[in-house]
C-alpha cells in the first residue's frame, strides 16, 4: 500500500525509543490524565486510560508500530467527538479535552527518542492547562510531581551506555527542581501581571457558585452539602460569637409566590440611593475577607457593614457590591456593626415595598396572618413572636431533604409538611408578617463557619449558606429574626453540620470534619500566598523597600536585576572547583588528634611509620589495634595509586573505634 | 554533505582563520588535558529552544489567565531549564583526557585509538565524542574516581606519523536542553605501518627453487591430507580413513630452520620509492610470518640480523618513519 508522504514516517537514524524511556513517557502522560481527570467528559477519561494502557501493553509485550489505519481514525474521530459534545473545540474545556487526547494519540506513534521529547514538551504544556481548572494546592502539587517523570524521560532518551538506576535519576531531577525554586520564586514574584488579559475572557465558561440573588424554598440543597470553602475571615481583636455570625448577602424584597428575588442586578448598580442609615448601638468590628471567586457580584460581610469596602459598593439594603465579577478569589477589609439600628425611619414607599404580597396565593396563611393582626393589632414584635412560637412549638422539622411543595407553597410548609430548612423558613416566615402587615424581607448570606484557632480565622464554607429574615418594627429599625433558629437553635450556636445530624454526607461527620478542618489552614496559606497573590499585591511586594506602587518597568528591572543575581551566584557555584579531598589524609590527621589528647604527638617530619610504632610503644594497651592501623595505613598510602574508597572508608571507621588506652610513660 | 554542513564548515574555517583567539583550543596542546570553564562552550540545543518557546506560551497563558499556580510551575519549569544549563556544563567540566594508546597498525586498516578519560569526583553520564569525519560518534559514561577507556577505530590511508584528529567531547545530559561540548587536540601522534604489497617475488638471492623444495618429513604430526600415490603406508591414517571416502595420509613435517634473508632497499632498482617499501615490509612480514630471521638494510639504518617479535616491530618502524 502506497501512503500520502505526509503519514509516511521518514526512516530516522535515531535508535529506537528504549524501553526505560517509554515507560517513562507512558508515567508522564498517565499523570496528565490524572490532572485532567476532574473536567474531562467520563468517556474521554475512560478513552484515553484504555489508549494508554493499551498503547503500552502493546508496545511492551507485542512491540512493532501502530498502523496508521488505526491512527487515522481515531485522530479524526476526536476533534469530532470533542465538537459533538462541547459543540466547539475552542475554549478551555475543549482545547485542554483535545490536547489531552492529542497527547494519547502521540504515544501512540511514540517510537524514537525524537517522538518522546516532543511528547514531553507537549505533555508540560498540558499538565499546566489542568491548574486553569484546579489551582488548589494538591493540584498543583501533583502536576508538579509529574514533572520529575517528564523530566527523568528527557534524560532516559539521552545515549548513553550507562545510567543511573531509576531512584538515583529521579533523585537527580528532583535535586535540579529543586535548586530552581529560588529562581522560580523570584520569577513568580516579580513576573510583571498582565492588567488585561490578551485573549478571551477568562472563567466565562464556568458556573456561578454560592448564594445567587434569588431564592426559593429548596434551591439551597446542592449548596448545603457543598464543602468548599466561600471565605476566609480574620478579624482584628475577637471574633464575634457564633450567634452572631451572620454574613450578609442579598437582600429579597421581591415575592412571586414561590421565589424571592432581589432587584435585579443593572438596577442595583444604576441605584443612585443612599443606603439606609445605620447607627451603631455598640463597638464595631473590622476584619478581612478572602472570598474565593463566585463568578458573581456579590460580597459578604458581617451583619451590617457599615461602609463598602474600595470597589465595591453598598445597595440601598446595605448588601455589598461589585461592579466587575468575582472571577478570582478576591481580598478585601469590612467594617460591621453587629450591634445596631438600621434605618429606624424608613419611608412609606419603602415600608409599602416591603408589604407586597402577590395575590392569590396561600389563602391558609394570610388566614393566619390575620387572625394574628386581630390579636395583636400593630405590634410587630408580638406577632413575630407568635410566628416563631408556631415553628417551635407546632411539630415544625428541620430537614434537608424537605418534600416538594405544591403551588402555594407556603401552605404547603406551613399545614401540610413542616419539614424544610432556613429557605423554607425564611419565606414562610417573610410571608406571614408581610400578610399581617408588618414590613419584611428575605437576607440571604452565610451563617457559622468554623473558627480554626491555629490559623486564627473563621473559615465558611458554601455548606453554611442561610437565610433569614428582617422585619421593619417602628423606632428601631430593620431587626434580624431567624427563623430556623426556633426550630433548631444548634442551627445557628454549632453550624449547618450540627444541625443536619444524620443527614449529613458521609464526608461532613465528626472527626473527618475535623480533619478537614485542620488541612483547611494549609489551603488557606496556599490561597493567600499563592493564588491571591494578584498585582495588588505584587505592586506592594516592594513598599519595604520604598517603593509605595511598583509599575510594570520596577517589576521588571528588580526581577531581572534578581534573576542576574541569583544565575550569577549558581555560576559561581559551578565555576567554583572543589579541592580534592584526601579522605586517607583525613582519617590520619584524626588519628593524630586522638593519639596527641593522649600523649603521643606527631613530631615535625616524622614518618607514620615511625610515629605509630613510637605510639605503640607509648600505649603498650593498644599496641595492636595500632599496628593494624599502621600496616593498614601504609598499605594504602604507599603500595598502591589508587586505593579503593571502601577500603579507605575502612579505614577511617577503624580509626573512629580507636580509643587510645594506656599511660604514657 | 548537505548545503548547511558545508556552508557551517566553510564558517568555521573562516572563523579559526580569522579569530585564532576564539578558537584557541582547537590548536594541538600536550596530554593530559583537563576541561575546564575557558574551554567548555555552551548553546541550547534546537529542543532547548523549542521548549523555551513552550514555556513562553506557557507563561502568557498563565498570565492571561491570572492563574498564579500555572505561573508558578511555568516559573519551576524555567528555573529548572536554566538550571539544566549549569548541570550540562558541569558534566564537562574536570573531565580530563590522561592518555590515548595505539596499537600498531598497517596502512589502509582503523587504528585502535584508546583514550584513558578520567571523570574525577563525579560520574558523568551521556557523553558523546566525535568531530572526526567519517567516524561513528561515540556514546560513553564516565565512572566517578576511576580511569574509563574509551576506545575509537579511526581510518588510515598512510604510513608514517600520524596526528591526533582533533576530538570534540560534548554533552547534553541533563534534559537535552543544552549542549555543551569542548575540542581536544593532543599533539600525540601514532606510527602507521607501511602497507605490505599484495604478491610478488621473493628476495633476490633466495632462489624460487628453495622456496619450492617439498617439505622434508620429520617425525612430528602436521596434518592429514589425501593419499598420493608413493606414500609409506605407515603413514596411513586408518581409522580417520574409516569415515572417509579415501584414504586419509599423516603428514610429518620436520620444523626446518629456514635460510635467513639479507632485505637491501639499495638491491631494489628501478622502483617507486613506497613501491620498494611496500616489496621490503612484505618480505619483513612473509619472514616473520615463517619464522625466518632477517636483516634489513635501509638508506640510512640497518638492522642486523635477528628474529622475532621485536626485530619485526623495529623493522615495521623504520620503514614507516622513512621519509
Amino acid at each position: 500500500m502506497k501512503l500520502p508522504g505526509l503519514l509516511r514516517t521518514r526512516p530516522s537514524r535515531e535508535a529506537p525509543l528504549g524501553r526505560e524511556a517509554f515507560n517513562l513517557l507512558s508515567l508522564t502522560l498517565l499523570a496528565v490524565l490524572l490532572a485532567h481527570m476532574g473536567h474531562l467528559p467520563w468517556w474521554l477519561t475512560a478513552l484515553s486510560a484504555a489508549t494508554l494502557a493499551a498503547r503500552w501493553w502493546q508496545r511492551t509485550y507485542r512491540g512493532g508500530r501502530v498502523p496508521f489505519w488505526l491512527k487515522l481514525p481515531l485522530l479524526a474521530a476526536l476533534p469530532a467527538a470533542l465538537l459533538g459534545y462541547y459543540g466547539t473545540i475552542f475554549g478551555r474545556g475543549p482545547g485542554s479535552a483535545l490536547a489531552v487526547g492529542l497527547l494519547m494519540l502521540k504515544l501512540m506513534e511514540s517510537e524514537r527518542p525524537r517522538d518522546a521529547r516532543m511528547g514531553v514538551a507537549f505533555a508540560c504544556f498540558v499538565l499546566m492547562s489542568a491548574l486553569l481548572f484546579n489551582q488548589g494546592l494538591l493540584a498543583t502539587a501533583l502536576v508538579a510531581l509529574a514533572l520529575v517523570p517528564a523530566l527523568a524521560t528527557l534524560n532516559a532518551v539521552l545515549p548513553t551506555p550507562q545510567r543511573p538506576a531509576w531512584r538515583a535519576s529521579a533523585w537527580s531531577v528532583l535535586r535540579i527542581v529543586a535548586l530552581s525554586l529560588p529562581l522560580a520564586l523570584v520569577a513568580f514574584l516579580f513576573v510583571p501581571r498582565l492588567s488585561s488579559p490578551l485573549w478571551g475572557a477568562p472563567n466565562a465558561d464556568k458556573a456561578t457558585t454560592g448564594i445567587s440573588d434569588s431564592m426559593s424554598p429548596g434551591n439551597f440543597t446542592d449548596l448545603l452539602i457543598d464543602d468548599s470553602p466561600a471565605f476566609r475571615v480574620t478579624f482584628q481583636g475577637a471574633p464575634p460569637p457564633p450567634q452572631q455570625r451572620y454574613f450578609r448577602g442579598p437582600v429579597m424584597s421581591y415575592f412571586d409566590g414561590r421565589t424571592w428575588h432581589a432587584r435585579p442586578l443593572r438596577a442595583l448598580l444604576g441605584d443612585r440611593r443612599t443606603p439606609e442609615p445605620l447607627q451603631a448601638q455598640g463597638p464595631t468590628l473590622s476584619y478581612n475577607v478572602t472570598l474565593e471567586a463566585t463568578h458573581q457580584h456579590w460580597l459578604f460581610a458581617l451583619d451590617v457593614p457599615q461602609s463598602a469596602p474600595a470597589g465595591a459598593r453598598l445597595t440601598h439594603a446595605r448588601s455589598l457590591l461589585r461592579r466587575q465579577r468575582i472571577d478570582q478569589s478576591t481580598h478585601y477589609v469590612a467594617r460591621s456593626a453587629t450591634d445596631y439600628r438600621l434605618a429606624p425611619q424608613a419611608s412609606a414607599a419603602e415600608r409599602r415595598r416591603n408589604l407586597e404580597l402577590p395575590a392569590g396565593f396561600d389563602p391558609e396563611a394570610r388566614a393566619l396572618a390575620a387572625q394574628w393582626r386581630q390579636r395583636y393589632g400593630a405590634n410587630a414584635p408580638a406577632i413575630a413572636r407568635a410566628a416563631l412560637d408556631l415553628f417551635h412549638d407546632h411539630g415544625f422539622r428541620y430537614n434537608l431533604a424537605a418534600p416538594p411543595l405544591g403551588r402555594d407553597s407556603v401552605d404547603d410548609f406551613l399545614f401540610d409538611t413542616r419539614e424544610g430548612f432556613c429557605e423554607h423558613y425564611a419565606s414562610a416566615f417573610t410571608f406571614l408578617m408581610r400578610a399581617a402587615g408588618i414590613p419584611a424581607r428575605v437576607v440571604t448570606g452565610y451563617q457559622g463557619g468554623f473558627w480554626n484557632t491555629m490559623g486564627q480565622y473563621l473559615l465558611v464554607r458554601q455548606s453554611d449558606a442561610h437565610a433569614w429574615s428582617e422585619v421593619w418594627i417602628d423606632g428601631r429599625g430593620w431587626v434580624r429574626y431567624d427563623p430556623t433558629a426556633a426550630v433548631r437553635p444548634d442551627r445557628v450556636t454549632l453550624g449547618a453540620g450540627a444541625a443536619a445530624g444524620d443527614q449529613a454526607p458521609w464526608y461532613q461527620r465528626g472527626w473527618l470534619q475535623h480533619l478537614r478542618n485542620r488541612w483547611d489552614i494549609v489551603n488557606q496559606w496556599w490561597g493567600q500566598a499563592v493564588i491571591g497573590f494578584d498585582s495588588l499585591r505584587q505592586r506592594g511586594l516592594l513598599t519595604p523597600f520604598g517603593v509605595s506602587r511598583a509599575d510594570t518597568g520596577t517589576l521588571a528591572a528588580v526581577l531581572a536585576a534578581l534573576t542576574c543575581l541569583l544565575l550569577a551566584a549558581g555560576l559561581a557555584f559551578t565555576l567554583w572547583r572543589r579541592p580534592r579531598v584526601d579522605r586517607l589524609r583525613q582519617a590520619m590527621a584524626k588519628l593524630e588528634r586522638k593519639l596527641a589528647r593522649a600523649g603521643v604527638a606527631r613530631r615535625l617530619g616524622e614518618g607514620p611509620h615511625h610515629y605509630l610504632s613510637r605510639a605503640a610503644r607509648a600505649l603498650p594497651q593498644s599496641r595492636v589495634h595500632l599496628k593494624a592501623l599502621e600496616t593498614t595505613y601504609l598499605q594504602l598510602r604507599y603500595a598502591q595509586d589508587n586505593p579503593s574508597v571502601s577500603a579507605i572508608h575502612a579505614f577511617s571507621r577503624q580509626v573512629g573505634n580507636f580509643r587510645p588506652r594506656g599511660v604514657v610513660k | 554533505m548537505s548545503t548547511a554542513a558545508r556552508a557551517s564548515g566553510r564558517l568555521r574555517q573562516l572563523a579559526e582563520r580569522r579569530l585564532p583567539a576564539l578558537t584557541r583550543y582547537r590548536q594541538p596542546e600536550a596530554l593530559p588535558i583537563t576541561l575546564h570553564r575557558r574551554r567548555i562552550y555552551i548553546v541550547p540545543t534546537a529542543y532547548g529552544i523549542g521548549f523555551a518557546a513552550i514555556l513562553a506560551v506557557m507563561l502568557v497563558g498563565a498570565l492571561n489567565y491570572t492563574n498564579n499556580a500555572a505561573l508558578l510551575l511555568t516559573c519551576l519549569l524555567g528555573g529548572t531549564a536554566v538550571n539544566s544549563m549549569l548541570v550540562t556544563f558541569r558534566v564537562l567540566d574536570g573531565v580530563h583526557l590522561d592518555a590515548i594508546d595505539v596499537d600498531p597498525v598497517t596502512a589502509g586498516d582503523d587504528a585502535r585509538l584508546r583514550l584513558h578519560l578520567g571523570a574525577a569526583q563525579r560520574g558523568r553520564y551521556a557523553l558523546r565524542i566525535d568531530g572526526i569525519e567519517a567516524v561513528e560518534p561515540i556514546d560513553t559514561a564516565l565512572p566517578a574516581d576511576t580511569a574509563h577507556v574509551v576506545a575509537l577505530d579511526l581510518a588510515t590511508t598512510q604510513r608514517g606519523w600520524q596526528a591526533m584528529p582533533r576530538l570534540r567531547v560534548s554533552s547534553r545530559w541533563p534534559f537535552g536542553l543544552f549542549r555543551a561540548w569542548s575540542w581536544l587536540h593532543p599533539t600525540q601522534r601514532f606510527l602507521v605501518w607501511p602497507m605490505p604489497e599484495a604478491y610478488g617475488p621473493a628476495p633476490h638471492g633466495h632462489g624460487d627453487a628453495d622456496n619450492r623444495s617439498p617439505p622434508e618429513s620429520g617425525d612430528e604430526f602436521a596434518a592429514l591430507r589425501d593419499y598420493r600415490v608413493g606414500d609409506p603406508r605407515k603413514h596411513i591414517a586408518w581409522k580417520a580413513s574409516a569415515r572417509h571416502h579415501d584414504l586419509l595420509v599423516r603428514d610429518m613435517e620436520q620444523p626446518r630452520a629456514l635460510p635467513g634473508w639479507t632485505l637491501d632497499w639499495h638491491t631494489l632498482h628501478g622502483m617507486e620509492r613506497e613501491q620498494r617499501i611496500a616489496r621490503l615490509a612484505r618480505w619483513v612480514h612473509q619472514a616473520h610470518r615463517e619464522g625466518r630471521g632477517w636483516s634489513l638494510r635501509l638508506p640510512d639504518t640497518q638492522m642486523p640480523f635477528d628474529n622475532g617479535a621485536a626485530h619485526f616491530r623495529r623493522c615495521m618502524n623504520a620503514l614507516a618513519e622513512l621519509p
